[in-house]
């Protein structure tokens, strides 16, 4: 194991962050606490409760995750595609690095930066509605597990893309529509069951579900089909990475 | 000796069907300097891609230091630092950043005094903490050397290192490679100067259309295809070449003040007494003559040349 290389990409990666500061971290907290005036203090003062709570503290999670999902995908994506846009992956992919220690670094920065910023938005959010965590073990762990899980998607993503624009198609147009329909603002049961039934096929369901009982052991599903379904993708993921590094796809011509 | 790199029966064609490289076979002995010449697309690149790992061969093997390039890549990446032909830098790191990411990405242990060195050696210690956006082409050309040395390799390949790179910077690039070449590292260069190749080179391939058409000694692939001129200053002016002259395929030169007469060194006889005692015959009296050796870019663009 080349552990030098994991920290040399790691640390790359986590400078890029730190240069990058406005855009990477400030401007999703300041989005993410635009969200708690108007849907908060704004709309939500006429909703009533959600499932026995306020509705500024139902949408908490969902927004956490909203945040982490995209950012996830975004930072990874970005991660390895720059390098393959202005040509310095020469150096990685001659270096005697496994693809593994490769996904480590990239995936691992990507995974820690977003999970940073899902805590900030937390903190922000206790700011402005009263939280209470029931689980925080399991909230870490759903946190973790979901950057973890969609910066190696971001990863597949920013390998696949030969462009600015498939860069930022999958984010656009996939993943910020999965997840405002998957529950960030509503519970899933609000619906009719036609639609109920519809929006189970949505992955970003699950996670947000899951994320949601680990605050207020409120769920749309049970925790254990939301670890499994998180877990799944998980997997999916890994085997997608196992097989690009071991054709090469897109890397090597 | 065991070579260093050993390529065997190696081809590459790629997706689009463009076969790059054909049956190639190299062997680079340790320590020495070995310059690639072929003209643009010939498939230097790729070749050193595949040695590199980051083009895969089609067919073939490629052993670096003894170790398989595929099988044992860790072993075989560790001992080569690259100096690709485009200049890709990561704009916004500084030198400093940059070369101490290198060296933890080949896996070495942080080593501040031999980045200090290497900085030094390229005149770059000055430019440490800036940015790479900020530097002229041919300081980022150095920095990406800077990055190949960070590592303290065993082989350095440069592709094309002095491309765009001024004289007085590129007379100090060679300064390097022959410090390097003195503390044991194996080099192999491509260039379009060939009178670099010519200088620096211990040994020259000549690669075209894929296949490796010339591997020799320097001095005995001047030697062995060097074709001398002898040109002589005449006294008076010729208007044209006496008959008696014809089969030494002469050219007159100068406006008819010079005689130009060019001969094979591989020959038994180059015809220079012969030619000298028909000369006199036929009255023709000479200042000066004076003899050149064709370079290795004269030789360079006949191998290559389209039949």
């Amino acid at each position: 194991m080349n552990h030098r290389a994991i920290g040399a990409i790691y640390k790359f990666e986590m400078s890029r962050t730190w240069r990058t500061l406005l855009q990477s971290i400030v401007s999703p907290v300041v989005s993410t606490s635009l969200y708690f005036v108007v849907f908060g203090a704004a709309i939500g003062s006429r909703i009533t409760e959600v499932e026995g709570v306020s509705y500024g503290t139902f949408i908490v999670p969902g927004l956490i995750m909203l945040s982490v999902l995209t950012q996830s995908i975004m930072n990874a994506s970005f991660g390895i595609y720059f390098p393959k846009f202005v040509g310095t992956i020469y150096e990685i992919l001659s270096a005697p690095v496994s693809f593994f220690e490769i996904v480590l670094g990239y995936v691992g920065a990507a995974a820690t930066k977003s999970i940073l910023l899902g805590l900030i938005i937390l903190a922000t959010a206790a700011l402005f509605v009263p939280l209470h965590i029931h689980h925080p073990l399991w909230m870490i762990a759903f946190l973790v597990l979901t950057a973890v899980t969609f910066s190696l998607f971001g990863f597949i993503i920013g390998i696949w893309a030969d462009g600015f624009e498939k860069l930022q198609m999958i984010p656009m147009l996939v993943v910020t529509p999965l997840t405002f329909l998957g529950g960030s603002f509503y519970s899933v049961n609000m619906l009719p069951p036609t639609w109920r039934g519809v929006a189970l096929l949505n992955p970003v369901v699950y996670l947000i579900s899951g994320f949601r009982w680990s605050f207020y052991e409120i769920a749309d599903v049970s925790v254990a089909v939301s670890i499994g379904m998180t877990l799944a993708f998980l997997v999916i993921c890994l085997i997608i990475v196992a097989w690009i590094f071991r054709t090469g796809y897109r890397l090597k011509r | 000796m065991t070579p260093i790199i050993s390529v065997a029966n190696l081809s590459k064609t790629y997706g689009t069907g463009f076969k790059a490289l054909t049956n190639v076979n190299l062997d680079i002995d340790k320590g020495e300097i070995f310059a690639l010449l072929g003209p643009n697309g010939a498939g230097k690149t790729t070749l050193i891609g595949i040695v590199c790992g980051i083009v895969n061969a089609s067919e073939g093997s490629v052993t670096v230091g003894g170790h398989d390039i595929n099988r044992d890549y860790r072993a075989a990446r560790s001992l080569i630092g690259l100096v690709p032909q485009e200049l890709h830098t990561d704009a916004f790191e500084t030198v400093w950043a940059t070369a101490s990411f290198s060296r933890g990405l080949f896996g070495k242990p942080k080593n501040p005094d031999h980045i200090e060195k290497v900085l030094k050696a390229l005149s770059l210690w000055d430019k440490k903490d800036s940015k790479i956006i900020t530097l002229s082409g041919g300081m980022k050309r150095r920095v990406m050397i800077a990055k190949a040395l960070s590592h303290e390799p065993q082989i350095l390949f440069l592709d094309e290192p002095t491309a765009g790179v001024d004289v007085e910077l590129r007379k100090g690039m060679w300064e390097v490679v022959r410090g390097l070449k003195a503390s044991g590292v194996t080099i192999i260069l491509t260039t379009h100067y060939i009178d670099e190749a010519e200088e620096m080179a211990d040994r020259v391939g000549v690669i075209n259309k894929g296949e490796i058409i010339l591997v020799e000694d320097k001095a005995d692939l001047m030697q062995k295809l060097g074709r001398k001129r002898l040109t002589l200053h005449l006294q008076g002016r010729l208007d044209r070449i006496p008959e008696a002259l014809a089969p030494y395929h002469l050219a007159l030169g100068e406006e008819g003040r010079q005689l130009v007469y060019d001969y094979d060194t591989r020959g038994e006889r180059t015809g220079i007494t012969s030619l000298l005692g028909d000369l006199r015959n036929a009255g023709i009296r000479f200042a000066d003559l004076e003899t050149t050796q064709s370079s290795l870019e004269d030789i360079f663009v006949s191998l290559v040349r389209p039949q």
